[in-house]
């Protein structure tokens, strides 16, 4: 198994440590991990964006111009990535602020309104591990405990009182993601 | 049992420093390479093992702090990317000329001038041919992975103490950048007094009754005496080239052609090289681990084996000049490359293949 992932919003939004969760838990259940963030200028004030790779085997090239998924969190990314997605593979967009949707016919396309779904949640902070589940429900690369594990060696011990919160935004987030397209 | 953690490169060289018992990193901050100094910082070495870390005042400072340190026999070294690795030429001439040990990594970004912040490999001339001034060479170490920018802090200083010579690990923005899985080794000790005594026996440690003093100079006024060092330094280089080049081959068994590539353009050679295969092209990769000492024999006889090499390096084309002179013109060599801080996409390494060679 090898899974190309980009993750793609504004800096701000949890692109760069929903990617850092998701290696951590690859790594708990004893696969391959690459995280290669975009820096640079656009890292201060813009988009962000990470690529992160999961897989059974040793990882070749960290960077690459095809996704098995793209998760796209800005009208900006939407734009920039939607065709870089294999055919047949997925695109996850949260509806927040998108004005042109995905118009591509041969992925699948599923919507998780993760930004609508934090600001009902104690913190808003929660809104990638929305994402995240969203992700999980539709590709479950990597086990739920593994995540919970992965979220552990993330987060600073001080923060580790929030993990409960973070776990109930990740089971919301597979609760509220729909299918729109099947390509 | 085995630690395994999530780290960037830069974070990875950086705990490797503390856990193979460096006594002292100089740095000076510059992207894509800060998080070098900052993790140091953070991890508060001066506890950990009483390691020193010190933010210098420029990198001329830095490099000139090894220096100092290398004198006394101690385990030091520097980080920095290209423009920063320009100021400390002299330093590191200097170093090579007073035979002293020391690690530097260079985590590239693109050139000329203060260039990009993005990575790039176009110090490569640099890095193997020399930098500064006078007839000295560094052995150059290339890693691809975050779990080789920690191994090859202990590798470096290996080769190092073993030569009494500078050595270099080059890096790249994109290795700096990334996070991979990294096994961190056990904490070792620092040396005492007496090992780094023991060691070194050419170091200012203290002069004893019973020895005469150890004087550490690049400085000899009498030419005789100075070319006669320099005879000493090259039978040191020939000696390096003879046992030290290390490099992976992968699928190179049935190539037809070749792909040569180091650091993070040898990452995305081995995409290249499952992309190319699955259209029918056989090919392979040879990744140089050492640059200097050049794997050149090796690629002598693959010269003979292919029928056409193809050098990407993320630069003008300054490997292919080694490549080029090691095949001794038996088969066609082209360079591919972006520029500028600009990675190019498996892909793309694929048409250039059968665009130029096929």
């Amino acid at each position: 198994m090898t899974e190309e992932i980009i993750i793609a919003g504004f800096g701000g939004q949890g692109v760069l440590s929903m990617g850092k969760i998701m290696c951590y838990s690859g790594i708990v259940q004893g696969q391959e991990v690459t995280w290669m963030p975009s820096y640079g200028p656009e890292m201060r004030g813009g988009t962000a964006n990470v690529t992160v790779i999961i897989s059974d085997e040793r990882i070749s090239s960290p960077i690459i111009s095809e996704y098995d998924t793209a998760i796209i969190l800005n009208q900006q990314s939407m734009d920039k990535f939607e065709s870089m997605v294999k055919a047949g593979g997925t695109l996850i967009y949260d509806g927040n602020g998108i004005t042109r949707h995905p118009e591509r016919k041969d992925i699948n396309i599923f919507r998780v309104d993760a930004a609508a779904e934090a600001a009902k949640m104690e913190t808003t902070k929660t809104f990638n591990m929305i994402v995240l589940g969203g992700f999980l429900k539709i590709k479950p690369i990597v086990k739920m405990e593994n995540v919970i594990a992965g979220l552990k060696k993330s987060l600073p011990e001080r923060y580790h009182h929030l993990i409960p919160v973070n776990e109930k935004a990740v089971n919301r987030g597979t609760e509220i993601v729909q299918e729109i397209q099947k390509a | 049992m085995k630690e395994l953690r999530l780290m960037k490169g830069n974070e990875a060289i950086a705990e490797a420093a503390i856990r193979v018992g460096v006594d002292g990193y100089f740095g000076y901050p510059i992207t894509p390479q800060s998080e070098v100094l900052e993790y140091l910082m953070l991890q508060k070495p001066e506890e950990r093992t009483g390691m020193v870390v010190l933010q210098a005042e420029s990198e001329v400072a830095a490099i000139n702090m090894l220096y100092g340190g290398a004198g006394a026999g101690k385990m030091v070294m520097t980080s920095s990317s290209s423009p920063g690795i320009s100021l400390k030429q002299e330093g590191i001439t200097y170093m090579a000329g007073a035979e002293l040990p020391g690690l530097i990594l260079n985590v590239v970004r693109g050139g000329p001038g203060l260039g990009t912040i993005q990575p790039a490999q176009s110090d490569y001339f640099q890095a193997v041919k020399g930098g500064g001034h006078g007839d000295y060479r560094l052995i150059v170490l290339a890693p691809n992975s975050v779990q080789e920018m920690y191994d090859f802090v202990e590798t470096g200083f290996d080769l190092a103490f073993k030569y009494r010579t500078p050595v270099m690990v080059l890096s790249d923005g994109a290795i700096g950048q990334m996070m991979e899985k990294v096994e961190v080794g056990e904490q070792k000790k620092r040396l005492t007094d007496a090992e780094v005594k023991e060691r070194c026996p050419w170091a200012t440690t203290g002069k004893d009754a019973n020895r005469e003093r150890n004087i550490i100079t690049s400085l000899d006024l009498d030419p005789h005496q100075q070319e006669v060092f320099n005879h000493k330094l090259q039978a040191k280089y020939k000696e390096i080239e003879k046992n030290e080049v290390v490099l992976e081959e992968i699928q190179t068994e049935d190539a037809e052609y070749l792909f040569v590539a180091y650091g993070t353009s040898s990452r995305i050679c081995q995409k290249s090289v499952q992309l190319a295969r699955a259209k029918g092209l056989k090919v392979g990769l040879l990744r140089p681990i050492t640059l200097f000492p050049f794997p050149t024999e090796r690629l002598k006889e693959l010269g003979k084996q292919v029928k056409g090499i193809l050098s990407v390096e993320m630069s003008a084309g300054q490997m292919i000049e080694d490549i080029k002179l090691a095949v001794e013109c038996n088969v066609p060599v082209e360079h591919f490359g972006r520029m500028g801080g600009i990675i190019p996409s498996p892909e793309e390494v694929v048409e250039a293949l059968e665009q130029k060679l096929k």
